[in-house]
């Protein structure tokens, strides 16, 4: 069965199946009951699994995952909502210092299965702390895992991948996103977590992104179609681990490679994908991997957000330098 | 020792003759001058309190002493070996005992323990191995436990973090009903005085409050985070704060075992029930340095440390099971030769721990396999490998 639905309600959809297949799942956060959320990914849940098991929070990050460490040493698949990217930070000492590492201290005798959903980058015109990419910090901390859907059905089913994985997992959720539909299928199976996937095949360059610039390489890919360049996509979906072998397989094939995403530039995702990229696939690279980021600064107010998040243009520009070797 | 609010002890005042004469009240004043619950006082006399009070059988009282002298001497054992060179580090005890043990012996089997890395009073008292925080403070391994079978959470270094876990592994309590049931749970958090300048103490507090946690706040007010003595910290002491957060605050003689005890005790079985989460004080004193690695010298007088030593917590306990006849010479020199064996032993294991394999460094990261540690972890064997004769 597949329907196509926004990909707000396909998470929607994807927590209510993990509440139902797991029975020791729940959902806390800020706002997360009777409003079902700021962006609504938890609309109807606790009217249907009850105020235990979609728990609205105190205001209060470090305790919304400080607590859920708790609930997963006692056996739960707690689910913590932070409300917005920026508001993660209070946060940062339990996600980095004690979800992280606390099963590496039990030398595996602790398992905390906890997902961390956050909403995250910008193109919704908010102000400050509501628009940022904080996906780099979470990559750098052995111990987590982080993964980012760009579309519906990935939205669903990785997030219920998410809850069933036994590790930690920070689960990116790209906001301008959420209410674009596309189609979910119920019944295939999903790819593994961890795995990328091309989603468009191409012979002349290859487009690396996850999240919201999925469908910005896309686009770029289909505009340099029309002037006779072929260039793959490859939606990386998880960025810890990286899906290495699809990545450097495609960077073999086509030989060039540019890498896009809205978080800053420097010590990035795109930082490990170029330096990787160069040590494994040298001698096949036509021309070093080309970066389209955010800039170094703070996400600005939200009137600066177009020229600060990698659009169509950037992208061709960038792959024209490619080429330019 | 400070000002305003903060819970000086002020001077000794010997009023426990005149008090029995007057009716009980709510708060009762130590032989001490403090408002704190004593049983005992500093020279070893039972004294009554109103609110609390204890019976226990004389193998009981034994088993409190026995260990009160086992923490001690394994303590030394680790201060020792740290000064041998045998460990990195060390976080004694001493001066806590009471605090430590007393706590631990009023716990039920399935309560459990979420503590700082100070509390190897409880660790012993919990059936756990003591070779743990030695192998963690030698290097050997980061201190491994499976906490919800040893019902003992591992040592947790940044402050204060176990009161967040102890808060939400007490709130999966309240979620399963396993309260005010024969097999009901609670949850026991350990932490110092600087803890409660933290925020995540603060939310802890606040989490367990709104929901209702069965979880006891422990706080060992040892005068000290480090350098820091309590007035750096707060103006009011973390026990008159509890009823901010809507608890009650507990204020005990943390040198006293029995009041310790008694405190606990109520707390925690007042959690089990359903009662909801509360904060015990127990005010006592590091007579040591924070960790072999700190010069309490440069930041308090000898005066005040003989002041504490004179409140020893084993001393006067010694004194009184002594008078109570509950035990003799002959029982300490039995209890004296139990415990250079079980020091002597403990000293061997440690010294004898095997250095960890390479690979080991890699283990217990991740459940499902990590393709990118996998791959560095194989690239380290091969590297290893690649030394001749290596036995990598």
């Amino acid at each position: 069965m597949s329907t196509k639905m926004p990909l707000v309600k396909a998470l929607n959809e994807g927590l209510r199946r993990t509440l139902e297949d797991h029975p020791k799942s729940l959902i806390q956060g800020e706002d997360v009951g009777k409003l079902g959320g700021v962006f609504r990914v938890t609309d109807g849940l606790q009217k249907d699994f009850g105020e235990d098991r979609v728990v609205d929070s105190p205001l209060a990050e470090a305790g919304i995952v400080g607590t859920a460490i708790g609930l997963a040493i006692r056996g739960w698949r707690p689910v913590c909502e932070i409300q917005f990217d920026g508001f993660v930070y209070p946060a940062f000492n339990e996600i980095v210092s004690q979800l992280a590492k606390m099963p590496y201290r039990s030398s595996g005798l602790v398992s905390l299965p906890v997902v961390i959903r956050i909403p995250y980058g910008g193109g919704i015109g908010a102000i400050e702390h509501h628009c940022e990419s904080p996906e780099a910090y979470f990559c750098h901390t052995a111990g987590l895992r982080v993964v980012a859907p760009s579309t519906p059905n990935d939205a669903y089913w990785m997030i219920q991948q998410a809850v069933s994985s036994d590790d930690p997992v920070i689960f990116m959720e790209p906001k301008v996103r959420y209410h674009t539909k596309g189609e979910v299928n119920f019944d295939a199976a999903p790819l593994p977590l961890h795995s990328a996937q091309v989603v468009r095949e191409g012979t002349d360059g290859t487009l690396i992104a996850y999240g919201a610039m999925v469908q910005v390489a896309l686009d770029a890919a289909e505009a340099a179609a029309e002037d006779g360049r072929s260039l793959e996509v490859i939606d990386m979906r998880s960025l810890s681990p990286i899906d290495w072998p699809t990545l450097e397989a495609s960077a073999r094939k086509t030989g060039r490679v540019v890498v896009v995403h809205e978080a800053s530039r420097s010590f990035s995702v795109s930082s490990e994908v170029a330096a990787r990229l160069s040590e494994e696939c040298f001698y096949s690279l036509e021309a070093p991997v080309q970066r389209v980021t955010g800039f170094d600064i703070p996400f600005p107010a939200s009137r600066h957000e177009d020229l600060f998040r990698p659009d169509l243009d950037r992208v061709l520009e960038a792959v024209d330098r490619s080429f330019d070797y | 020792m400070g000002t305003g609010e903060k819970t000086s002890p002020g001077p000794v005042k010997k009023t426990a003759t005149r008090r029995r004469k007057t009716t009980p009240r709510k708060s009762a004043t130590a032989s001490d001058g403090l408002d704190y619950v004593q049983l005992l006082t500093p020279e070893g006399k039972r004294v009554k309190h109103p609110d609390f009070d204890i019976s226990l059988s004389e193998d009981e009282f034994r088993a409190l002493y026995r260990d009160l002298i086992i923490a001690r001497r394994i303590d030394s054992e680790g201060v020792a070996l740290q000064r041998q060179g045998q460990l990195g580090l060390w976080p004694s005890l001493l001066g806590q005992e009471a605090a430590q043990i007393g706590s631990a012996h009023a716990l039920a089997e399935q309560d459990m323990v979420f503590p700082s890395y100070r509390e190897l009073g409880v660790l012993w008292a919990r059936g756990v191995d003591p070779v743990t925080p030695f192998a963690l403070f030698r290097g050997v391994n980061m201190g491994p436990l499976d906490s919800v079978k040893e019902k003992f959470h591992m040592y947790t270094v940044v402050i204060p973090a176990q009161t967040m876990h102890a808060t939400g592994y007490a709130m999966g309590i309240v979620k399963e009903g396993k309260l005010g049931t024969p097999d009901g749970e609670a949850v026991i958090t350990y932490h110092g005085d600087g803890a409660t300048a933290q925020g995540e103490f603060n939310e802890a507090l606040i989490w367990a409050g709104v929901n209702a946690a069965p979880v006891v706040f422990f706080c060992q007010n040892n005068q000290y985070a480090i350098s820091e003595s309590n007035h750096h910290q707060f103006r009011v002491p973390v026990h008159k704060r509890a009823a901010g957060f809507g608890m009650p605050g507990h204020f005990v003689d943390g040198n006293d075992v029995l009041g310790t005890y008694a405190v606990t005790k109520h707390a925690i079985e007042a959690a089990r029930s359903g009662e909801g989460p509360s904060i015990i004080e127990a005010y006592t004193y590091r007579m040591g340095a924070h960790t072999t690695a700190d010069d309490p010298t440069r930041y308090r007088d000898k005066a005040e440390e003989e002041a504490w030593r004179a409140k020893d917590p084993i001393s006067r306990y010694q004194t009184y099971l002594l008078n109570e006849k509950i035990i003799d010479q002959d029982y300490l020199e039995k209890l004296d030769s139990e415990v250079d064996t079980i020091a002597l032993q403990l000293r061997e294991r440690v010294i004898n721990l095997p250095n960890p394999k390479p690979d080991a460094m890699f283990e217990g990261l991740y459940n499902d396999p990590h393709a990118t540690v996998d791959q560095q972890r194989a690239q380290l064997a091969e590297y290893l490998a690649s030394f001749e004769g290596s036995d990598a």
